[in-house]
């Protein structure tokens, strides 16, 4: 680890001015961005604690949730109207790293996560676009299992390892923002980039914007949502797919649907033209598949990620089948 | 039965239960025609009396020290770095940012490293346990991508592993051998375990294959593995008055020690090395290069050094087994006896090591056939030297095997449990011994029925919902060791009327209960409660060495306490003299009981230790004695078994497999204490369960780098992975060993690969013949 400065805001203005000098990174749970350090992936000249500035969830006017950025993970994951409103947030929540990670990590912070790819870990042994840009892909040709198969670029091929985030993606959640040039609110899929060929921004943040608060929308598709997580054992391991989707039928036929994937792209995967597929047709399990299929159709598996299209089909028409006996109940 | 002879019985019954109070001496040698171990015959002592660890509570309440605890005054804390080439030299390296970070006391690479001596390697004599053949920081040449090439020193941990970080290297590279197809390429040569071939021939396989009416050949592939014991490698070492003393973490006290003497020209007494306590080793707790260059850094500084590795530093210093390619054909008759037997294939080691991963040891005695061609080939490839992992051999040996068997058993349309018992063998059938206890049959007859296995499916019909299940078996194997060079001293000391006793060994304890067993057995023989006995180990002054490998630490232990035993109480005879009511009597015609020594004659004839003591005016008496040579295994053919059941759900959306549970059936001769027992067990299937499931190390084979070496990336089982494990014994005693025991260490791991896969075959029909069974080869 990189010795490094450390001090705690003790509001957003405070955090705003500290967090704008150049090497400062904010700190949240900490429960990757230390792994980070400890790794020297990371090496900022100093930490700006912002964990304490907002464990606040409240009700927004228009009916939905504003959830402060430094809510943990456990406490969002508990609170009683994420659980009835916005099932899906949960359970992704719950599916992620473990109960202790989860009592630490905030929300913000969780936004942030950086990918698994074990060539980025790497900085004495492997080539990383994404910790050195213009270095080159180690992992293009070497260990990809858990790699990307939709947006890469010839730069990188990480994914994003977030459960949460997908959930989010799938919610049309807005990433309230602040900064040097003021508040911004971002909309959820625009939040994390394609790597294209700057792979080492993940999100479209400029530098010392601090996440304040995430905020869902209200929308009664929510409460008839889920999230499965496919992965390698049952507890503590990143998703090799996952899904997140809502979905309401009418008169037997798909009125709205969300879904969203993990565990395929750079970022949380809104699949929109799954949900295209889908709307006002006749619900069943051929028709799923076909909506994975379309999703799925310009899929560039690597060396040893080949399955995770068929994964992905098999995983989205379970989850779409399970929604739909629940809403035709 | 008549109400005398009933009466007669109970009198008889009273009779022998005075008799067995008292332990006679144990014989020191197992040869035909041998008594058995007196121990054996008594029933409701200590000995199978579940016992929870005497370091129990010092351990949960923080109060046991291990190796990166131990602290001295002045100390410097170690980091390492790491070469990122597979092989080449170091030109060139950048220290000086790192010598002017802050607490940087020292960096010290090849340049000024003290001269050492490359530690002998482990099995090229009696003590040598080094890694391998390559010198520690003395030249400039890197052998594996991940070899230490620069130790630095600083203040505190945190200030050494950021200077480390900030050293640059420079290399020339060489050509590389990083892929197995390469290696294979350069030819393969015979595989030699412990310097014998890995070979055998009887009858022709191939011919009687070629004609059996039905047969299985099949292909099996198991990866690399890494050690992840929860505590990484760590020592902290100082040189006090020209002895090196070294708290280290290890499984083989004594011979760690001679060899760091070795390594810097110093007599053996002038290495100290203690290891009390150990949290976790299945093989790796052994001498790697950071204790060697702790201490060469140590020399050089005239500081005492801590080193503790990284998760990434044990995967970089610290080798782990190999891979396997192994072939299995089976021929049978109709009936479906075994008439061709084949198991050869491939390990990987690498050009600076001998320890190819030896998978055909459990198929040599495991099943009655008459043609028989067993072969390990060898490639070498530049990476760390693999080394022993839990069972090397039989726990990948094993899933081939089983699974060959299981799939043969499909063939022929047998139960697998049935084709197993119809199969086994009267002798050993490539060595030609007698088994000298082999109670497999009874194993799998128990474990079949508390499993329910009657109620196993047809190949791919049940179903639970989106969940395909399915049950598999497995035999698992691993033999009875004992090595030479174990002494126990025994040590009485008189307390008022009654005495304390210390055995010490040189053995070691890496959690698994060793230093509780040994005092359940000393206390057994001794006639003295368990709370008058202390045991002393790991620790190089105690005469002696016993090594925490190959399953046979407890044997090792119970031959030498058993020569201390019979030295003792002849020591103490002599000491009674004619005034004590023992008078008279020798060593062969008392025993032990109850504080004192008695004549098996006559139990009321009888002394205190207390007494004999107290009358020749003695405060304690001691004896050290070492153990008989090992001859039992030049008489038989002796082994552990096990039955191993297994039930499985495979999701059929996503092809994830979840263990629903899990039956341990063993064979293990006498059971020692039950309670740590069953943990050796159960913690064997858990890493099993990791092996067949997820276990894979990420070997980069165009770079040669481990590419997951962190718990986050190599996957073991967590808690949800594991489901309820049962596990029974026979209890059935070897009369040709110590106490009646076997090894139980590494039997646990052995079989349950297979027994996994035959289970997701059974809910499947899908056969995965490549470990780890991953969801993605059952989509």
């Amino acid at each position: 680890m990189t010795p490094f400065d450390y001090a705690r805001a003790g509001d957003v203005a405070d955090a705003l001015r500290m967090g704008a000098i150049e090497g400062t990174a904010f700190l949240g749970g900490g429960t990757n961005l230390v792994d980070l350090m400890r790794e020297t992936v990371a090496r900022p000249a100093r930490l700006i604690d912002v964990s304490g500035l907002s464990d606040r969830i409240e009700e927004t006017p228009d009916g939905g949730l504003r959830i402060g950025a430094g809510v943990r993970n456990t406490a969002l994951a508990e609170h009683a109207a994420v659980r009835s409103r916005y099932p899906v947030l949960a359970r992704a929540i719950l599916a992620g790293a473990s109960a202790q990670i989860r009592n630490m990590a905030t929300v913000g912070g969780n936004l942030l996560q950086r990918t698994r790819c074990t060539y980025f870990y790497d900085t004495d042994g492997s080539r990383c676009n994404k910790r050195v840009v213009g270095s080159g892909c180690d992992a293009r040709g070497g260990f990809n299992r858990i790699h990307a198969v939709l947006g890469a670029s010839d730069a990188c091929v990480a994914t994003h390892p977030s459960d949460m985030c997908v959930a989010l993606a799938a919610l049309d959640a807005v990433v309230q923002v602040e900064g040097p040039a003021g508040a911004r609110a971002i909309a959820f899929d625009a939040f994390h980039r394609l790597p294209g060929d700057r792979p080492d921004l993940d999100t479209i943040l400029a530098p010392g914007e601090l996440i304040v608060a995430v905020e869902l929308p209200a929308n009664p598709l929510a409460a008839h949502s889920t999230y499965r997580k496919v992965r390698d054992r049952a507890s503590y391991a990143f998703a090799l797919i996952s899904v997140a989707a809502a979905l309401s039928i009418e008169e037997g036929r798909i009125a709205d649907v969300r879904i969203a994937f993990g565990g395929v792209a750079h970022k949380p995967w809104r699949a929109v033209k799954a949900e295209a597929a889908l709307k006002g047709q006749v619900p069943d399990d051929a028709l799923f598949r076909a909506a994975a299929a379309a999703e799925f159709a310009d899929a560039q598996p690597l060396r040893d990620n080949g399955f995770k299209p068929l994964l992905a089909q098999r995983t989205l028409a379970a989850v779409l089948g399970e929604l739909t006996t629940g809403a035709a109940a | 039965m008549s109400i005398i002879d009933s009466a007669k019985q109970t009198a008889q019954g009273l009779v022998m239960g005075a008799l067995q109070k008292l332990v006679p001496l144990a014989p020191d040698s197992w040869i035909p025609g041998g008594v058995p171990d007196p121990l054996i015959a008594r029933k409701h002592g200590l000995i199978g009396t579940p016992v929870s660890r005497l370091d129990g509570p010092l351990k949960v309440s923080g109060g046991a020290a291990f190796s990166a605890e131990y602290r001295f005054e002045n100390m410097a804390y170690a980091a390492l770095a790491y070469a990122t080439i597979a092989r080449g030299r170091v030109t060139a390296i950048d220290s000086a940012a790192a010598e002017a970070a802050p607490g940087v006391v020292l960096v010290m690479t090849h340049r000024n490293a003290p001269r050492m001596k490359t530690p002998a390697m482990f099995g090229t004599s009696g003590s040598a346990v080094g890694p391998d053949t390559v010198p520690i920081l003395q030249d400039d040449k890197v052998h594996w991508n991940g070899q230490p090439i620069a130790c630095v020193l600083a203040e505190t941990q945190e200030q050494a592993d950021h200077a480390a970080s900030l050293l640059r290297f420079t290399y020339a590279e060489l050509p590389a051998v990083t892929a197995l197809a390469a290696a294979k390429a350069k030819g393969v040569e015979q595989g030699l375990f412990m310097g014998q071939p890995l070979r055998n021939e009887i009858g022709d396989a191939e011919a009687a294959l070629a004609a059996a009416p039905h047969k299985v050949d099949r292909r099996y592939t198991t990866p690399r593995h890494n050690h992840n014991p929860i505590e990484p490698h760590a020592a902290t070492l100082a040189w006090i008055d020209g002895v090196l003393v070294i708290h280290d973490a290890s499984q083989m006290v004594a011979q760690q020690a001679q060899t760091m003497a070795e390594v810097f020209g110093l007599k053996a007494d002038k290495v100290r090395l203690t290891s009390p306590y150990v949290g976790g080793g299945f093989g790796s707790k052994g001498l790697w290069e950071h204790q060697v260059i702790a201490a060469a850094a140590a020399k050089l500084a005239g500081r005492p050094v801590r080193i503790a590795l990284s998760r990434e530093g044990v995967y970089r210093v610290v080798g782990g087994r190999t891979l396997t390619e192994q072939r299995v054909a089976i021929g049978a008759a109709a009936d479906g006896r075994f008439t061709a037997l084949i198991h050869t294939g491939l390990s990987v080691m690498t050009p600076h090591n001998a320890m190819p991963e030896p998978f055909i040891l459990g198929t040599r005695s495991a099943y009655a056939v008459p043609n028989i061609a067993l072969n390990v080939d060898v490639a070498r490839m530049q990476t760390l030297a693999n080394t022993f992992m839990r069972a090397p051999g039989e726990a990948v040996g094993t899933f081939a095997l089983e699974s060959a068997i299981d799939e043969l058993a499909g063939e022929l349309n047998i139960d697998p449990v049935e084709l197993r018992i119809r199969n086994e063998p009267d002798k050993d059938p490539t060595s030609g011994l007698p088994f000298s206890s082999r109670h497999i049959v009874t194993a799998w007859r128990q474990g079949a029925e508390r499993f329910g296995w009657r109620d196993r499916p047809e190949t791919a019909t049940r179903r639970e919902g989106e969940w395909r299940i399915g049950m598999g078996c497995a035999t698992g194997t691993y033999p009875y060791y004992r090595m030479p060079g174990a002494k126990a001293r025994l040590t009485l000391t008189r307390d008022g009327d009654a005495v304390r006793a210390s055995v010490e060994v040189a053995a070691a304890e890496m959690g698994m209960g060793t230093g509780t067993t040994t005092a359940i057995v000393a206390a057994e023989r001794l006639g003295l409660p368990l709370d008058r006995v202390e045991v002393g180990y790991g620790d190089s002054a105690i005469p002696g060495a016993i090594m925490a490998g190959g399953s046979q630490q407890t044997a090792a232990i119970g031959a030498a306490v058993i020569a201390a035993h019979n030295a003792l109480t002849a020591k103490l005879l002599k000491l009674a003299g004619n005034d004590s009511p023992l008078a008279g009597l020798s060593a062969k015609e008392v025993g032990s009981d109850s504080g004192g020594l008695a004549s098996l004659d006559d139990p009321a004839q009888r002394e205190s230790y207390a007494s004999i003591l107290k009358r020749a005016g003695r405060d304690s008496i001691e004896v050290t004695e070492a153990g008989s040579p090992p001859l039992e295994f030049m008489h038989w053919s002796m082994h552990s078994h096990s039955a191993l059941f297994c039930e499985v759900g495979v999701n059929d959306v996503t092809g994830e497999v979840r263990v629903r549970r899990f039956l341990g059936s063993f064979d293990c001769g006498r059971i020692l204490n039950p309670r740590t027992a069953a943990s050796q067990f159960r913690g064997g299937i858990v890493m099993g369960l990791g092996m067949a499931l997820m276990e894979e190390t990420q070997f980069d084979e165009r770079s040669g780098r481990i590419m997951n070496p962190s718990l986050a990336e190599y996957h073991v089982p967590v808690h949800l992975d594991v489901p309820e494990i049962d596990v029974i014994w026979t209890d059935i005693p070897d009369p040709h060993t110590p106490m009646g025991a076997h090894g139980i260490g590494e039997i646990g791991i052995t079989g349950v690969a297979a027994a996994v896969a035959n289970a997701v075959h059974n809910a499947t029909g899908r056969r995965i013949r490549d470990l780890p069974i991953t969801l993605d080869k059952l989509l």
